[in-house]
């Protein structure tokens, strides 16, 4: 063997395999005008495994009923992570079209960025046209397309409310703050009365609370967008409203602005530095273990409001089940999809023992559900609270086709301010000309309204 | 041997040259089986993944409107890229405060352990290096605790004497706070292959100098330092590529500070959060590329340096 040639040879293969691998492309499924029952019947008979990705914990319960009623489908659950490294991990695996998952959670902000790579499954011809009535409007607008596609099915939501410290409020002779303005005045009776005590936290790196604030202001920054073109609105009189108030807040030293879901922040919720949590549905349950030594000492109030008599919120967080284009069993995937999150048995399970607050009109209007006292609010009736929030939700909201950065670039430029007590407001512009300058790059068009 | 081989070349036309070339082969072939299982990982796993890269990083793909040659233009992007540099200036300040402290404090562990004056030497050797063997991200973890501004330990301590603890998680401190992590880390790990190669210094020089009248810290001085420049060589070009490509500390810092900690705080988070979060593959191959080239610039200068002192 001359060692000459065999370096050349090594030196050509290293250099084709690249070009070998950016060839290759992807498998889509091209997605049927309709799929008729016999087909379905037909595939949900044939032994198939379904590979699931998600971070609900228990999800093997639900997964289990779905075995039970079609036994020829074996399916795989996958935790890759929760929000951001599951994302990342999905991309890679969409782009390298291989190893990614049948089906995957999404939460609702990040339908449209997988949309528009392409990535998902119009569960519409398999069957999920039909079921929309069955969810509550705001979460179902939020997984349909422009055209009636129907990107996932929902599982889980987060209208808003406001968790509050009855001890402390009652201590400091606070009532509970219907409106905005109240709650400013409160903030800072409170922060007088106690200087170590702040009525809330704002989080500079929670974009997900700060958009679902602009959504209960009627700002829409991203309403109209379609396919290529991008509307951004972020200097809106709405959205600049939102940004006045907390970071007049803020700069008035009113309100904590602790990083949170961190040790920090679950520290300053066991020791009283908060006495609200403004936070949505799934904030109950998961406020009962992240601060399990304030147990009755918490109570659950609707959102303070913009307009005194007005009843307006919107949603934070919550999950959707999607299917990628990428499968190469697309009839059993968009069928289990559908399963787990209408099947009364499963959804009952989420809502039971994985306190996921359910997007299903029959287990919210179900008084088993929503009469059951919790202990750690009193006894308050949380569940029935939020289901009458639930109905205040606004149905329009539309989110960016790159969410993730959208959130990260409001860290950097609104969540920064009101942070540090700077020009919030002006911030709101520094926020929408990065916003600009990405999506230009990206190859939008952006339109401003 | 050798010599055997020589003669045998010379030989030329001998009937032995067949059987002499066939026995070179065999042991070519064998030595080829050798290095054969590092090699393939090391080109599927390195190679090909970093021309790849290169290749990759050649094209601009969008969300809307597909995948372009652009040529060298990512580059050009990388090179006027403000927030890039910046964090490139960050990491070199990080690496001139940190390293040096270092360095210095694992070198005198290492003389210390190695004049056996210190009772329960192993014990102590252990403990230097215990921290080493915790995980990075545990051990951030930690420290991100010990950090916190409200209920962290030092603060609470503060608190306690009436003052007010720093906050180490500021603006100001972060980068200090993080030097001081890497610090806990690596200090041990250091002191080890410095502490390896005193142990290799033949004791005859020592007893030859105690002859002469030299006392412990002439002997540290005047033996043991020069002795190290090999080994201190190594652990500086260890630290150059460690404090440039710093990721895990600020990574994990974000979540406690994360409007101090930007999405460019160090290169290596830069590109990392342009490829996961904005979706620039092609941006980010090109970054990570610019910032080997830096690493590349900086350890060749390291040793260029050092090389030309070792010569003077």
């Amino acid at each position: 063997m001359n060692p000459r040639f065999s370096r050349r040879t090594g030196l050509a293969a290293a250099l084709a395999g690249p070009l070998a691998l950016a060839a290759c492309g992807r498998h889509t499924v091209d997605p049927p005008k309709s799929v008729t029952q016999a087909e379905i019947d037909e595939a949900m008979r044939t032994p198939t495994e379904l590979n699931f990705w998600t971070w609900v914990p228990d999800i093997e319960k639900e997964v289990a009923l779905f075995q039970d009623a079609y036994p020829a489908i074996s399916v795989d659950v996958v935790n890759a992570g929760q929000g951001n490294p599951h994302y990342a991990k999905l991309r890679t695996a969409l782009r390298a079209g291989n190893g990614a998952p049948d089906i995957a959670q999404l939460e609702y902000q990040m339908i449209p960025s997988f949309v528009i790579t392409e990535d998902l499954l119009d569960l519409g011809p398999y069957g999920a046209s039909a079921i929309g009535d069955r969810f509550v409007e705001f979460a179902w607008s939020q997984v349909s397309g422009p055209n009636g596609e129907v990107w996932a099915v929902p599982q889980d939501t987060g209208p808003m409310g406001m968790l509050y410290r009855e001890d402390l409020f009652q201590a400091h002779g606070i009532d509970v703050p219907a409106t905005w303005d109240d709650f400013a005045a409160a903030a800072k009776r409170l922060h007088e009365a106690d200087p170590e005590v702040f009525l809330t936290n704002f989080s500079p790196s929670q974009g997900a609370f700060f958009a679902a604030m602009l959504w209960q202001a009627g700002a829409d920054p991203f309403g109209g967008s379609e396919g290529p073109d991008l509307n951004v609105d972020l200097t809106s009189p709405e959205a600049q409203k939102v940004a006045r108030y907390w970071g007049d807040l803020s700069e008035q030293d009113l309100i904590a602005v602790d990083a949170d879901f961190n040790d920090q922040w679950y520290q300053a919720l066991n020791k009283g530095k908060y006495a609200t949590w403004i936070a949505p549905a799934w904030a109950p349950t998961f406020l009962q273990s992240a601060a399990a030594s304030t147990s009755g000492l918490w109570r659950v109030a609707p959102l303070p409001q913009w307009e005194a008599g007005q009843q307006i919120s919107s949603n934070w967080g919550g999950s959707t089940s999607a299917v990628m284009a990428t499968t190469r069993n697309p009839i059993a995937a968009a069928v289990f999809a559908q399963f787990i999150n209408t099947d009364p048995k499963s959804t009952q399970t989420m809502a039971d023992e994985q306190s996921l607050y359910p997007p299903t009109k029959a287990i919210l209007e179900d008084p088993a559900f929503t009469g059951s006292k919790v202990e750690f609010y009193g006894g308050q009736e949380v569940n029935g609270l939020f289901a009458e929030i639930g109905a205040t939700v606004a149905p329009d909201f539309q989110w960016a086709p790159f969410q993730d950065k959208v959130y990260a670039d409001f860290t950097a430029t609104v969540g920064t301010a009101v942070a540090e007590k700077t020009d919030a407001v002006a911030a709101m512009e520094d926020w929408q000309r990065r916003i600009e300058e990405y999506a230009k790059y990206q190859g939008f068009t952006v339109r401003q309204p | 041997m050798t010599t055997t081989t020589a003669d045998r070349r010379r030989q030329g036309t001998s009937p032995r040259t067949f059987t002499a070339h066939r026995h070179r082969r065999g042991r070519l072939v064998a030595g080829y089986m050798f290095v054969a299982p590092f090699m393939i990982v090391f080109v599927a796993m390195f190679l090909v993944p970093l021309l790849y890269a290169a290749y990759f990083s050649l094209f601009r793909e969008q969300l809307v409107g597909g995948n372009v040659f652009v040529g060298l233009e990512n580059y050009s992007r990388a090179f006027g890229d403000d927030q890039l540099w910046t964090g490139i200036g960050r990491v070199c300040l990080f690496f001139l405060i940190q390293v040096p402290i270092m360095l210095v404090a694992a070198l005198a562990f290492a003389l210390a352990l190695d004049t056996g004056l210190t009772r329960l030497k192993r014990t102590t050797r252990l403990g230097i290096f215990v921290p080493y063997a915790v995980p990075g991200v545990i051990a951030t973890l930690m420290w991100g605790f010990l950090y916190g501004p409200d209920f962290g330990p030092f603060a609470q301590l503060a608190d306690k004497i009436g003052l007010s603890a720093p906050d180490f998680l500021s603006q100001h401190l972060m980068l200090g706070s993080l030097a001081n992590i890497v610090f806990w880390e690596f200090t041990g790990y250091n002191m080890v292959i410095l502490y390896a190669a005193l142990r290799s210094v033949p004791t005859e020089i020592y007893e030859a100098a105690a002859v002469d009248g030299a006392g412990q810290w002439r002997i540290a001085w005047s033996i043991k330092i020069p002795a190290l420049r090999g080994a201190l060589a190594v652990c500086m070009i260890f630290s150059i590529i460690g404090s440039f490509q710093l990721f895990n500390e600020p990574q994990l810092m974000k979540s406690l500070a994360p409007t101090v900690i930007d999405d460019a705080y160090t290169p290596n988070l830069y590109a990392y959060n342009l490829a996961f979060v904005g979706q620039e593959y092609n941006y980010a191959a090109a970054v990570s590329f610019v910032l080997g080239l830096v690493i590349l610039a900086g350890s060749y200068a390291f040793m260029f340096a050092t090389n030309r002192r070792s010569r003077r």
